[in-house]
């Protein structure tokens, strides 16, 4: 079943870690995975998405947490000060020609952690450079808001949308959740990943076709994930379809 | 009835360090929040968010916050006195359902809450029938268990309720001749003032308390008690306090050799030795010597499992112990049934105050006539004496008469040869005048007499050795310090011109108040002794 297969989540973790979202970045173009993990962890993202867009290996800053020290979309990668000119270079060199990627100076070198972004919106840290923010709507495309999550002003740890939908902490209120999906212009939800866990973009990573996300994640929290990105567009008829056939097979 | 608390002390969950604080009261527009609603991680259920997010169905699912909680426990009943066991040895007296015997009966959780980190909430009796011998509580308990979520459950606990005689019902119940350890103290001395003493520091530290008969026998006291040890825990009491030689006996009584079971009856024959306090006692010369030129004229000062004895001339002490004293085996020459009464004349001090092992004593030159002499003859002595600092021209005083004394004693005679002795051996400071009443009273063990054996006017004689006693106590704090002296109740106070104020008195902070039970409880008096607050 070639929809299903879209929401990967038993069996995914780096070294028994279920924070898969610390260490990878899935956009609409491209997809990072870290170095050194078991294979198991690259091929799952291969394996959903060679076919698409290029899965790439690497290292950032000699790190392993790419996932929460880089922040990208379709246009453009943006990589933190600490990243090295080789893996700067093996980065360009792997992602696709139109994606502009560029290392930026700013203080907070966590990009993922300070960032949240889809190919049109980014969020971020209240803090953050008057330049960095420009780099941010230049390199990336996007309209760029300060926003705090459920007071939380990590914004990039505790959401992750997509151009789709977007999930969110789960404090938030519906107030914010209101203004939120306003400014994003996509449907959001509260809601958790790795039964219980609020650190959203930890767990699981997204884009508009695939999200993958830890695998403690239970059955009801894979349900609204599914649900608020839209993964299952057009599986509801073919689950219908499927059954009335064994329906009437079994009464024929 | 299961809920689920949160810690709201705690700090939002994963807050990163530099978040904005609240601006709320700060008198900025704050928009209004409305919490909304996540589905619970595990079953979907729509919920407020809380730190696990998960709803509080799932959470007890997952975690049962009673699991090592005791679902069985045991309690100690005494069908006789309606009382229950409080570990380790006091018992207490609870009604059914009683907010008391829920105390007890959640001391015995105590420890197993304690340890799993379960606070308890409540506690509730649930009905059982009484002749089930269980109580049933239901506890409400509660616990944290993820991220500060405290999560609260009742629990059940049965209590098996054994049933088990408590100490003071088994003695009453005890056949006082069925004992198997008998305590034979005995002091070869004409008087009983060492067992007025004994009595009253075994009922201060509750040793006899365990005897199932105490009597009186020629001599001494009897101990029954109905195990070998209770007797044998007497007799280490009785080493610790007083100079005693003892011996054991044992006599079969039955015997089954199929099992290899003996019965016995254990005779313990206890001997304090003949010296008391007050005594005069002149040392042999050997005696003398060792003690390095002690006396040879000592008088004894105080027997604990020592004997102190005190040259009242040159103001040395020494503590003679036990094994020690075996070995001179001296008796008292003069014992304080012949004590005369002097009146001081004139006191000359020779040397300043000194104290000695917590007593003090000066010594002096006095001049003494016997009251006897007085209006007769113009007898004076001039005498040294240790009582310096407590006597003064007119005071009265008791003394030894060596001038007068007819002694039957060996080591005296040759004391008498070798050196000079004092004509008088003061020993203490006498009042005459006396209160009647006193406020204060002292508990006595109940002892068993036995009437055929009396000798005539030996009730009279008791009875003055008693006075005599609490006179003694009235007048050394340092014998009162030992023992447990009790309010009267009956004490209406005599006019303060009818007793001098020089005669001494019991201060009225060294008395504990009795514990004055219901009038059907007599049996139990004897116990209250150790629950008796000092005021």
């Amino acid at each position: 079943d070639p929809v299903l297969c879209y929401v990967v989540s038993v069996g995914i973790q780096f070294e028994n870690n279920c924070e898969v979202g610390v260490f990878s970045k899935l956009t609409n173009a491209y997809c990072l995975v870290a170095i050194g993990g078991s294979e198991n962890f690259y091929s799952t993202f291969e394996s959903e998405l060679a076919d698409v867009i290029p899965v790439v290996k690497t290292s950032i800053g000699g790190t392993r947490i790419i996932g929460r020290l880089c922040v990208g979309n379709k246009n453009g990668l943006l990589l933190p000060h600490t990243t090295t000119d080789q893996e700067l270079q093996h980065l360009r060199n792997c992602i696709p020609d139109q994606v502009v990627v560029q290392r930026i100076d700013e203080r907070l070198s966590a990009l993922g952690n300070c960032i949240s972004c889809n190919d049109h919106v980014a969020l971020t840290h209240p803090d953050l450079d008057k330049a960095t923010e420009e780099l941010i709507a230049d390199v990336l495309g996007v309209e760029v808001f300060r926003q705090t999550i459920a007071g939380n002003i990590l914004v990039g740890s505790y959401c992750a949308f997509s151009n789709r939908g977007g999930l969110v902490h789960p404090h938030t209120s519906i107030e914010d959740l209101d203004e939120l999906s306003t400014l994003l212009q996509v449907p959001l939800v509260a809601g958790t990943v790795n039964r219980g866990s609020e650190v959203i973009a930890a767990g699981m990573t997204v884009n508009d076709w695939t999200a993958f996300c830890g695998s403690d994640t239970t059955a009801t929290e894979l349900s609204v994930i599914e649900s608020v990105f839209k993964l299952r567009e057009g599986q509801p008829t073919a689950i219908v379809d499927d059954m009335r056939k064994s329906l009437i097979d079994s009464y024929v | 009835a299961d809920s689920i608390r949160f810690d709201s002390s705690r700090p939002p969950r994963k807050m990163m360090p530099g978040s904005a604080p609240p601006a709320a009261g700060s008198g900025m527009f704050v928009p209004t929040q409305t919490a909304g609603t996540v589905l619970c991680c595990i079953c979907g259920v729509s919920m407020q968010p809380n730190p696990a997010n998960m709803c509080a169905r799932c959470l007890r699912a997952r975690v049962d916050i009673t699991e090592g909680v005791p679902r069985n426990a045991a309690v100690v009943y005494c069908p006789d006195c309606f009382s229950y066991l409080q570990p380790p040895r006091s018992w207490l007296r609870a009604g059914p359902e009683s907010p008391e015997l829920l105390q007890i009966l959640l001391r015995r959780l105590k420890h197993p809450l304690a340890r799993l980190k379960v606070s308890l909430s409540g506690a509730e009796f649930v009905f059982s029938e009484p002749h089930s011998k269980r109580l049933r509580l239901k506890l409400r308990l509660r616990r944290e268990v993820l991220n500060g979520i405290v999560l609260e459950q009742t629990h059940p606990v049965e209590f098996v309720v054994h049933d088990r005689l408590c100490d003071s019902c088994a003695r009453a119940q005890a056949n006082p001749d069925q004992w198997v350890a008998v305590v034979q103290l005995r002091q070869h001395v004409p008087h009983r003032r060492t067992f007025l003493y004994l009595e009253q520091l075994l009922i201060k530290h509750g040793q006899a308390a365990l005897a199932i008969r105490v009597a009186s026998a020629p001599g001494g006291l009897d101990f029954f008690f109905g195990s070998r040890s209770h007797a044998a825990r007497l007799v280490d009491f009785l080493g610790t306090v007083a100079p005693i030689q003892t011996n054991t006996a044992k006599q079969l009584v039955s015997h089954d050799t199929k099992s290899f079971i003996y019965n016995y009856k254990y005779t313990f024959s206890v001997e304090i030795c003949p010296i008391c306090r007050e005594d005069l006692i002149a040392l042999s010369p050997k005696a003398s010597r060792d003690l390095g030129g002690l006396g040879p004229l000592v008088l004894c000062t105080k027997v604990t499992n020592a004997i102190a004895l005190l040259d009242p001339l040159t103001l040395r002490v020494h503590h003679l112990e036990e094994k020690k004293y075996r070995v001179y085996n001296f008796k008292a020459a003069l014992t304080s049934k012949q004590l005369v009464q002097y009146m001081v004349l004139d006191i000359e001090p020779e040397s300043p105050e000194i104290t000695i092992d917590g007593s003090r004593y000066q010594l002096a030159y006095a001049q003494v006539a016997r009251m006897s002499d007085f209006g007769k003859n113009d007898t004076v002595f001039t005498v040294r004496t240790h009582l310096g600092h407590r006597l003064n021209p007119g005071d009265l005083a008791l003394g030894y008469d060596l001038y007068g004394a007819n002694m039957n004693d060996d080591d005296m005679d040759k004391a008498l040869l070798r050196q000079n002795l004092p004509e008088v051996v003061l020993v203490k400071k006498s009042y005459e005048k006396r209160p009647r009443t006193r406020r204060w009273k002292l508990k006595r063990l109940p002892v068993e007499e036995d009437l055929g054996n009396k000798a005539k006017g030996e009730e009279e004689r008791r009875e003055n050795e008693y006075d005599m006693f609490v006179r003694d106590l009235e007048s050394d704090p340092e014998l009162r310090f030992g023992i447990n002296l009790y309010k009267n109740e009956d004490y209406r106070s005599e006019m303060a011109s009818t007793i001098g104020d020089d005669v001494p008195t019991v201060p009225i902070e060294e008395l504990i108040e009795d514990l004055t039970l219901g009038d059907d409880e007599d049996e139990e008096e004897e116990e209250g002794a150790d629950a008796g607050m000092v005021e």
